[in-house]
């Protein structure tokens, strides 16, 4: 009795590996050609003096319609005295990968084709590490041509110890290595007595061994929310959650919890429509359920049941993904990421690593190539239900829709914290050019230099005559002045504690966009507390240098170049700092300029070659 | 689950995906079986309703009772129905075997062209009046942005290469050398403004699992799928001029399946009733290449 079920094998491997004479073979010797078919081929080459392949028996059906059989680039549909099958040939070349992946995704099994005579090769290997993100599991290696190397076990063995230990580093252990010729018919359906060494399966025989992937019903419930129905023609009150189960099983009365949103509720009734009521849904069914207590969910949501374990939410997340593009996938584009059926905005906010899919070596650059496979961190817009890589596949895989193209999918190895320290310059990285693009065309990065210290210490003049020096070298400086700003963007502070937070947090805030515009940004600010310039330093992140310049209250009131000191001493102006209001000076700062011991020229000296020294140290940084 | 659970699941799923995905989105009903089966598919996703419209192109050479069946089933479950037709071409004589023009030619015009131009709105569209039971026209003139079609996989060479969502792009042309990637449950339900997508899911299905599943479900069908006591049946329904009956004593869709699986029509191609496809040199392809479903 032939089973209903229809088993999808996908055939892969490097191109001329001999895919296509191995199901040429495999067609004819199990009887699954169209009458005459092969003759007519023989019949063609005979008149044409060209050698008779069995390669060209799928070429004679593709595009056509024969009596039952289909075949073309994509599909082959045939029977074995157990089932029926469909047969994906995946292309053998790299520029049709995502037409691999594609035909590879919907396969339950794959076979492996290997030339005995080459060896393993580059496609050999990358399709491998291809069929182990995209989850396919039963592997057979075929490995062909044997009759070119006189059916020789010794090469046989060292070709399937070489891709046997290749496989095991991607965690593929293939059911079975297949000695086989597609031109001469060993084991592919027929067991070949010219090699008395093998004992293993047949090709056909390790086919039918393959299993149909049965559904992960032993999971926790995973169930996606398609859609949330209430049509109400016909007066029907319905409402009903819909969606397919990808693992776990639901009957009416479980708990229900919906993530990412964490709402709770009951299984009222299981929904069907022309069958009769089941007493459960499982993995693998178009499923519908109404609840107890009407909450608002949405499409996106995954049910999940209340007494099992839950899936991670998050927004940022550690995957393995391969990219099949046009354009490279990069940190300065926005994507969407769907999961189950969430879609949300993406950015890529960091590579880990590229790696190589023929030979596993790595490499560290900034954006992930067509047909390249790379580690990364993504952060979401909007937190999403999932799970990890082993647990439930649906929920554990994503896609990357680019424009209005599906151009990548991975695997969701781990679940990270929202933020991590240094979040806020990786989210400027983002923006539409990266601060590394506008460092490479400005000839160096931006840098807040903050200088504190009290009302005439020296920090403008220093400050003016510094930034003539960097001009004269090349570098784009600004100054944002302490009283400008009070001028204009902080016209409505006064000088409570308050208020001076305030006009430092909206400083700093302002800094930080001009060091973003890739600008060496010199801040002349008295700054007095501590508390203020260290929440500074925290919003502009590494590209900060805090310099103290230093003099002497008794030195600044001698000085007193704005007539301030004398004012606030005669009470015309109070909260004045040093007067009567303190000055924490920094205990740790990156420069000191003391304006008593130093003169100007030494000063201006010293802080232009420390700015210099820190825009060559590391102008561009990864 | 049996094969049958099987593929109905994922049928239903890919229409609540597509449901979800498209605003406007319509599904075509050429009243033959696997569109019925696909119609069938759809009071099953949504609970016996049908949230979108169903077009059919009417080229007004439809066998007879193909139309009153299609008017029957459509007041009977309160359908959305819509339908189509390239009124200039049936006015002018442009037509096969009684007008001006060839098979091939006709089936351009009254099926191709009116579907273009009835999906992207250009041409009226006729509504039924579920009260009156006449066609009005309609008054959603947008163009259909997500279009289910019920094609399979095994029907034809072109068709193995489709994708479950499948893009057509402004000229309603299908790039089938340049297909978008597709895996693991995630399709293409982002499209650029002026382009649409097909949604077929009843890819995976044979034809002898459409006979299963209407045996299973007992979906009403067309008269003329059966022998009624002739000899003959249709195997594959189109226009009365281009199709013609295969010999057959099957009268029931239980007797189909036995006659489909001891491989008596083995040796005959499912639509060799449908006398375009012979004529028309590239095959289906030519005609599907330029919106033919």
């Amino acid at each position: 009795m032939i089973q209903e079920e229809c088993l999808s094998i996908v055939t892969v491997g490097h191109v001329d590996h001999g895919k296509s004479t191995v199901i040429g073979r495999l067609l004819a010797d199990a009887d699954a050609l169209p009458d005459g078919k092969l003759e007519a081929i023989r019949e063609n080459c005979r008149r044409n003096s060209k050698p008779f392949e069995y390669a060209f028996l799928l070429d004679a059906l593709k595009n056509e319609q024969a009596q039952g059989i289909t075949i073309d680039t994509a599909r082959c549909f045939f029977q074995s005295g157990k089932r029926r099958y469909i047969i994906i040939d995946a292309p053998g070349h790299i520029e049709f990968l995502k037409n691999m992946v594609t035909g590879a995704s919907r396969a339950e099994a794959a076979l492996m084709v290997i030339d005995a005579a080459r060896g393993v090769e580059e496609n050999t290997r990358r399709h491998g590490y291809f069929l182990s993100m995209l989850g396919i599991r039963q592997v057979a290696v075929l490995i062909n041509k044997m009759d070119l190397v006189d059916r020789s076990q010794r090469v046989f063995e060292d070709i399937r110890a070489e891709f046997e230990a290749f496989l095991a580093k991607i965690n593929i252990r293939p059911a079975a290595f297949i000695p086989v010729s597609g031109m001469e018919g060993d084991n592919i359906a027929v067991r070949s007595d010219k090699m008395p060494w093998y004992e293993g399966p047949t090709v056909l025989e390790q086919m039918d061994a393959f299993a149909p992937i049965p559904p992960a019903e032993q999971l926790p419930l995973r169930m996606p929310v398609q859609g949330v129905y209430k049509f109400t023609q016909n007066n029907d009150s319905r409402r009903i959650i819909a969606g397919t189960l990808e693992s776990g099983s639901v009957r009416a009365g479980d708990g229900i919890v919906f993530y990412p949103s964490g709402k709770r509720t009951t299984v009222k009734t299981l929904e069907v429509f022309n069958a009769e009521t089941p007493e459960r849904f499982v993995a693998g069914q178009a499923a519908g359920f109404t609840m107890t207590e009407q909450i608002f969910v949405r499409r996106g949501e995954v049910a999940c049941r209340q007494d099992e374990q839950p899936p991670c939410v998050g927004v940022r997340l550690r995957a393995n993904l391969f990219w099949l593009g046009r354009q490279p996938l990069s940190a300065d584009r926005r994507y969407h990421f769907k999961c189950g059926t969430a879609k949300v905005e993406m950015r890529l906010e960091q590579i880990e690593r590229i790696v190589n899919a023929s030979n596993l070596s790595c490499q560290l650059r900034q954006y992930v190539e067509k047909n390249e496979v790379a580690e990364c961190i993504l952060r979401l817009e909007r937190p999403v239900a999932f799970d990890l890589a082993g647990g439930v596949d649906a929920t554990s895989r994503f896609v990357i829709v680019d424009g209005y193209e599906i151009a990548g999918g991975g695997i969701i190895t781990e679940a990270l914290e929202e933020y991590d320290f240094d979040t806020r310059n990786i989210r400027w990285s983002g923006d539409a050019m990266t601060a590394d693009e506008r460092a490479r065309l400005g000839g160096h990065k931006g840098l807040v230099v903050w200088m504190t210290g009290l009302s005439g210490a020296g920090k403008t003049t220093v400050a003016q005559e510094t930034e003539r020096r960097l001009a004269a070298q090349g570098v784009h400086t600004y100054i944002l002045d302490g009283d400008k700003l009070r001028r204009g963007l902080c016209r409505d502070l006064g000088f409570s504690d308050g208020d001076r937070a305030e006009n430092i947090r909206r400083v700093a805030e302002t800094a930080n966009l001009f060091r973003d515009a890739g600008v060496v940004t010199i801040v002349t600010l008295i700054s007095p507390f501590a508390a203020s310039r260290n929440a500074a330093r925290r919003t502009i992140g590494g590209d900060f240098m805090e310099v103290y310049v230093r003099a002497s209250l008794e030195a600044c009131i001698r000085r007193d170049p704005k007539n301030l000191y004398r004012r606030a001493l005669s009470g015309g102006i109070s909260s004045f700092t040093g007067i009567d209001s303190p000055y924490e000076a920094p205990e740790n700062p990156d420069l000191i300029l003391d304006t008593e011991l130093w003169s100007e020229e030494e000063c201006v000296e010293t802080l232009t070659d420390a700015i210099l020294a820190r825009l060559k140290d590391e102008t561009i940084r990864i | 689950m049996d094969h049958l659970d099987k593929l109905e699941s994922k049928s239903v799923h890919l229409l609540r995906e597509a449901y979800a995905a498209f605003d406007n989105l319509c599904m075509l009903w050429s009243i033959g079986k696997d569109s019925t089966v696909l119609l069938w598919l759809a009071r099953k996703a949504f609970y016996g309703h049908v949230p979108f419209p169903l077009v059919h192109i009417d080229t007004h050479y439809k066998i007879p009772e193909m139309i009153a069946y299609r008017d029957r089933l459509a007041m009977e479950y309160g359908l959305y129905m819509v339908y189509g037709e390239n009124r200039e071409a049936l006015e002018a004589g442009n037509t096969f075997p009684d007008g001006k023009v060839n098979r091939v030619e006709c089936c351009r015009l009254l099926k191709t062209e009116a579907l273009t131009h009835t999906l992207n709105g250009t041409w009226p569209r006729y509504r039924l009046n579920l009260k009156t039971g006449k066609y009005e026209p309609d008054t959603n003139t947008a163009a259909y942005t997500g279009v289910i079609v019920g094609a399979r996989s095994d029907e034809e060479g072109s068709r193995s290469k489709e994708r479950y969502f499948s893009p057509r792009d402004k000229n309603n042309d299908w790039d089938l050398d340049d297909q978008p990637p597709e895996f693991w449950n995630q399709f293409k339900t982002d499209f650029a403004p002026g382009t649409h997508v097909r949604i077929h899911p009843l890819l995976d299905w044979t034809e002898l699992n459409i006979w299963e599943y209407i045996e299973r479900e007992k979906i009403p069908t067309v008269s003329l799928y059966y022998n009624q006591g002739d000899g003959c049946r249709y195997r594959s329904l189109g226009c009365a001029p281009c199709t013609g009956p295969i010999r057959s004593e099957s009268r029931t869709p239980a007797e189909i399946i036995r006659e489909l699986k001891t491989g008596a029509l083995a040796s005959i191609a499912e639509r060799s009733g449908r006398a375009q496809d012979a004529e028309d040199g590239g095959g289906l392809e030519t005609l599907r290449r330029n919106g033919y479903m």
